[in-house]
């Protein structure tokens, strides 16, 4: 009665891990489809870098990434790129996967022994994973704030068109995967995630990690390479 | 007497397994079976349009000088026809069959993800309307299917025109991408038990190759799309060449889809005519092991290939050799298919219905198109016939002969499976061959016009350059085509009426689809079946043609699922309920997910139209609209 009755309201958010249904491999079908969907997504990221990669040091104008440019009217255009303060945004992004990491094995380990305290709270790291998303897209929107106020919008040349958009793209991913680790904290916070429910917290991960790792090369290939 | 009464039979079951019709009904089925008759009817629905914009581009090209449509019309005649035939047609009829046949063919109850499949029917049948209907207001898209930037770009073509082709790419890009995650899992992790993947009927096999195709594929050109739309929307400099935008970088990123994306159509038309022909040469499949892997083989080199559509733009001989080469290579796979069907053939005791004769015509047609296309992956000669009706023959010869005419032999191999009546043959006969002569009267004629110099696209031409008589010959012969395809339309809708009863399996077929009623019970196998070879029902009812097919043990045989058993035929026909089998729900909010993303992207063409608070109000409305709905869909349960 009392386990029908939980799975019930168990059921009210994620449907069919209930069942244990037969499957080929074992695996659950959510895990299989995730890791097709970071495959696709690996093209995506693919076109959008080396359409950037294609592009560089082909703007007619500037300002430029890595270099100052005197504009025909004798303005000057420092380099745009600020790679102390995208460092700090790229290290707590890096942060954010370990925090994840931790939040899935707070789940998984939610009553075993070594998970008591705050090691043992998913809510913690939940929150932990989405706020430290926050953070990195706060410093998305100042970076992109400020390269409009020296000078450099979307329209401005190619180094524009291409730099935001694929930083655009990528924040946007930050920015669903930070929803998705809200809703996990809603249900966390409603019933309680446990061992049961690791999938949902699992696929969640797979996707952070990748558009963690996807920054890394961005970052790289972006700023740190002149 | 004994017929009426099987008739009778027959149609209170067929009405027990559907127990629900009505439009409501079919907007919140989550069967892949109701959603794979959805694709299929949606397609047929295109393909007439398609056909029909075919016929007036060559009633317009019949003669010289004609002007029965104005080169604007014909702009858009010609880049609907091509978006139409293979976003609309080709691609969904290729998902029909994805739909109703993986599930089937491996054992299944449905989809991994039923709702999913909704979602990606809803997203294609309402994007197919966004990026038709404005042909009805001169609006339709003018810029070819290919969308050559920055031809397509907002100095070249102002106006609403490519936006709707824009977003329309973007929007049948979400349900391709959705439909192949959900059939990647599901082939990989719902075969019945003892379905290995070398026990996989070739149908299956080859779908597989494609989902993964689309899902490499898709994403390049959604990038690009983006570009575009950005370049058209909001002031870009992707494509513009006065800010040292590459004009090629369209081209590169388009057919580094687009490449891949000819095989997309292909592949799945191979995999019906490798169940037709075994089927029917009463023959397992010749070399089934490499049928398979020249199948991953094409999937795999098809992505290396994409420059072979860019000779004439001048890459340097480098690229160009490359290029050349690695298209000469494809060939080796699909002529290995070729060999093998022939083989499969070879000894066999030939029956032949009409599908048979429409695979064999797939065998001969695709060969044609096949033998043009090695023809010009040699860059000399390829720029000699770089867009003219050269080109034109030979990608007709192989969508045309290939894909179509593999999909008309899958179309009446599977009609009595899932209809449970069989089609009219004598109908079928006479419209195998008007497509035949049909479609060779009007392509093989383009071969010349083109080696004289026709260029594509031109609306009309003057006398006296050697090309009136091959354009008239081309014109009657699509005129053929479109007889054809009133015939068979005629036939379709017959046969589902009149067409007589078929039983589980009128064909002696090898596959587990053919173990189940037809049409198919709501839950499909009412016992999953365990699989001990790749031909299951001739192990059951001729072992005779199975020496030297692999199996498994029968004492080695470890059920894995407390539900599975032998392969057997089902006869009986019981509800879902009376056997306890778990059925999902019927909803319509993967309806209301795709009508929100269609509602966001109309936003987006009306502030094209300076309609600005209308437009964030739709972009708004239809965004919260679309979450809104995914959330009410995820805590939902499934069944």
């Amino acid at each position: 009665m009392t386990v029908a009755s939980a799975a019930a309201t168990a059921s009210g958010a994620h449907e069919a891990h209930e069942h244990h249904h037969y499957t080929t491999t074992g695996l659950d079908h959510r895990k299989i489809a995730i890791w097709a969907f970071i495959g696709s997504e690996c093209m995506l990221f693919a076109s959008l870098i080396s359409t950037y990669l294609v592009y560089k040091g082909r703007s007619v104008v500037g300002p430029f990434p890595h270099e100052a440019w005197t504009s025909p009217a004798g303005q000057v255009f420092k380099p745009i790129l600020d790679i102390p303060v995208t460092s700090a945004s790229t290290f707590v992004l890096l942060m954010s996967s370990l925090f994840m990491v931790l939040a899935l094995a707070a789940v998984e380990g939610k009553g075993k022994p070594g998970y008591e305290g705050v090691l043992g709270s998913s809510k913690f790291w939940l929150l932990a994973t989405a706020l430290a998303g926050v953070t990195f897209l706060g410093f998305q929107a100042y970076e992109f704030t400020s390269f409009v106020h020296e000078g450099l919008t979307i329209r401005t040349n190619l180094f524009g068109t291409s730099f935001f958009t694929l930083t655009g793209f990528h924040g946007t991913h930050v920015a669903v995967g930070v929803l998705w680790l809200m809703t996990l904290l809603f249900i966390d916070m409603k019933r309680g995630l446990g061992p049961r429910d690791a999938i949902i917290v699992d696929i969640c991960a797979l996707y952070w990690h990748f558009v963690d790792v996807v920054w890394i090369a961005i970052f790289t290939l972006v700023y740190l390479i002149k | 007497m004994a017929l009426t009464a099987a008739t009778t039979a027959h149609a209170s079951s067929a009405s027990q397994s559907s127990e629900q019709t009505g439009l409501w009904s079919w907007l919140t089925t989550v069967d892949h079976k109701k959603i794979g008759i959805l694709y299929l009817y949606t397609a047929l629905f295109y393909l007439l349009v398609g056909g029909l914009e075919a016929v007036l581009i060559r009633t317009q090209l019949a003669k010289p000088n004609l002007s029965v449509v104005s080169a604007e019309l014909y702009n858009q005649l010609f880049t609907m026809h091509g978006t139409t035939m293979v976003f609309l047609v080709v691609m969904p009829l290729s998902a029909a069959f994805f739909n109703y046949l993986i599930p089937l063919q491996i054992g299944a109850r449905d989809v991994a993800f039923p709702r999913l499949n909704a979602f990606s029917y809803w997203v294609f049948a309402l994007g197919g309307l966004f990026i038709t209907l404005p042909i009805f207001f001169g609006m339709a898209p003018n810029g070819g299917w290919f969308g050559y930037a920055p031809l397509s770009g907002p100095t070249y073509s102002g106006g609403f025109n490519m936006d709707f082709w824009v977003l329309g790419l973007q929007i049948l890009g979400i349900s391709s991408l959705a439909a192949a995650f959900n059939f990647i899992t599901t082939i990989i992790n719902m075969r019945a038990p003892g379905m290995t993947l070398m026990r996989m009927p070739m149908f299956t096999w080859m779908s597989f190759v494609v989902q993964f195709l689309v899902i490499l594929a898709f994403p390049v050109i959604t990038a690009a799309l983006f570009f575009l739309q950005f370049d058209r929307f909001f002031g870009t400099n992707f494509y513009e060449a006065q800010a040292g935008g590459d004009p090629l970088l369209w081209q590169h990123l388009f057919w580094v889809f687009g490449h891949p994306e000819v095989y997309i159509l292909i592949l799945p038309a191979f995999g019906l005519v490798s169940e037709v022909l075994p089927t029917h040469s009463r023959k397992p499949l010749f070399g089934y092991n490499v049928m398979a892997y020249s199948g991953i083989m094409i999937g795999f080199l098809g992505f290396g290939v994409w420059a072979h559509h860019m000779f004439a733009v001048g890459m340097g001989p480098v690229a160009d050799s490359i290029f050349a080469l690695t298209t000469m290579l494809i060939g080796l796979p699909t002529g290995v298919k070729i060999f093998n069907w022939i083989a499969t053939m070879y000894g066999g005791s030939l029956r032949f219905p009409t599908s048979m004769k429409f695979a064999i015509g797939l065998i001969a047609m695709f060969t044609i198109g096949g033998i043009s296309g090695v023809m010009h992956s040699s860059p000399p000669s390829d720029l000699q016939q770089t867009d003219t009706y050269f080109i034109v023959a030979h990608f007709h010869y192989v969508l045309y002969g290939g894909a179509m005419m593999g999909i008309f032999a899958g179309i009446y191999h599977y009609f009595p499976k899932i209809t449970g009546r069989l089609m009219n043959e004598k109908i079928g006969t006479w419209q195998f061959w008007l497509n035949f002569i049909g479609l060779n009267l009007t392509f093989f004629p383009m071969h010349f016009s083109g080696m004289l110099g026709m260029p594509r696209r031109i609306y009309t031409y003057d006398a006296g350059q050697g090309w009136d008589l091959f354009n008239m010959m081309s014109t009657v012969g699509t005129y053929m085509l479109l007889v054809a395809g009133l015939l068979f339309a005629y036939n379709f809708f017959r046969s589902k009426k009149h067409g007589a009863v078929a039983g589980n399996d009128p064909w002696g077929a090898p596959t587990l689809e053919w173990s189940i009623p037809s049409p198919p019970p709501e839950y499909n196998f009412a016992q999953i079946p365990e699989v001990t070879s790749r031909y299951p029902l001739w192990d059951l009812k001729a072992p005779e043609k199975m020496a030297g097919i692999e199996h498994s043990h029968a004492d080695a045989m470890t059920i894995t699922d407390a539900h599975a058993v032998p392969v057997h035929e089902e006869t009986e026909r019981r509800t879902a309920k009376e056997l306890g089998i778990p059925i999902p729900f019927p909803t319509v909010k993967p309806f209301m997910v795709a009508l929100g993303i269609i509602i966001t992207f109309s936003g987006l063409i009306v502030l094209h139209a300076g309609k600005f608070p209308l437009a964030m109000a739709m972009m708004i409305g239809g965004g919260a609209f679309m979450v809104g709905s995914l959330y009410a869909w995820l805590t939902s349960p499934l069944e």
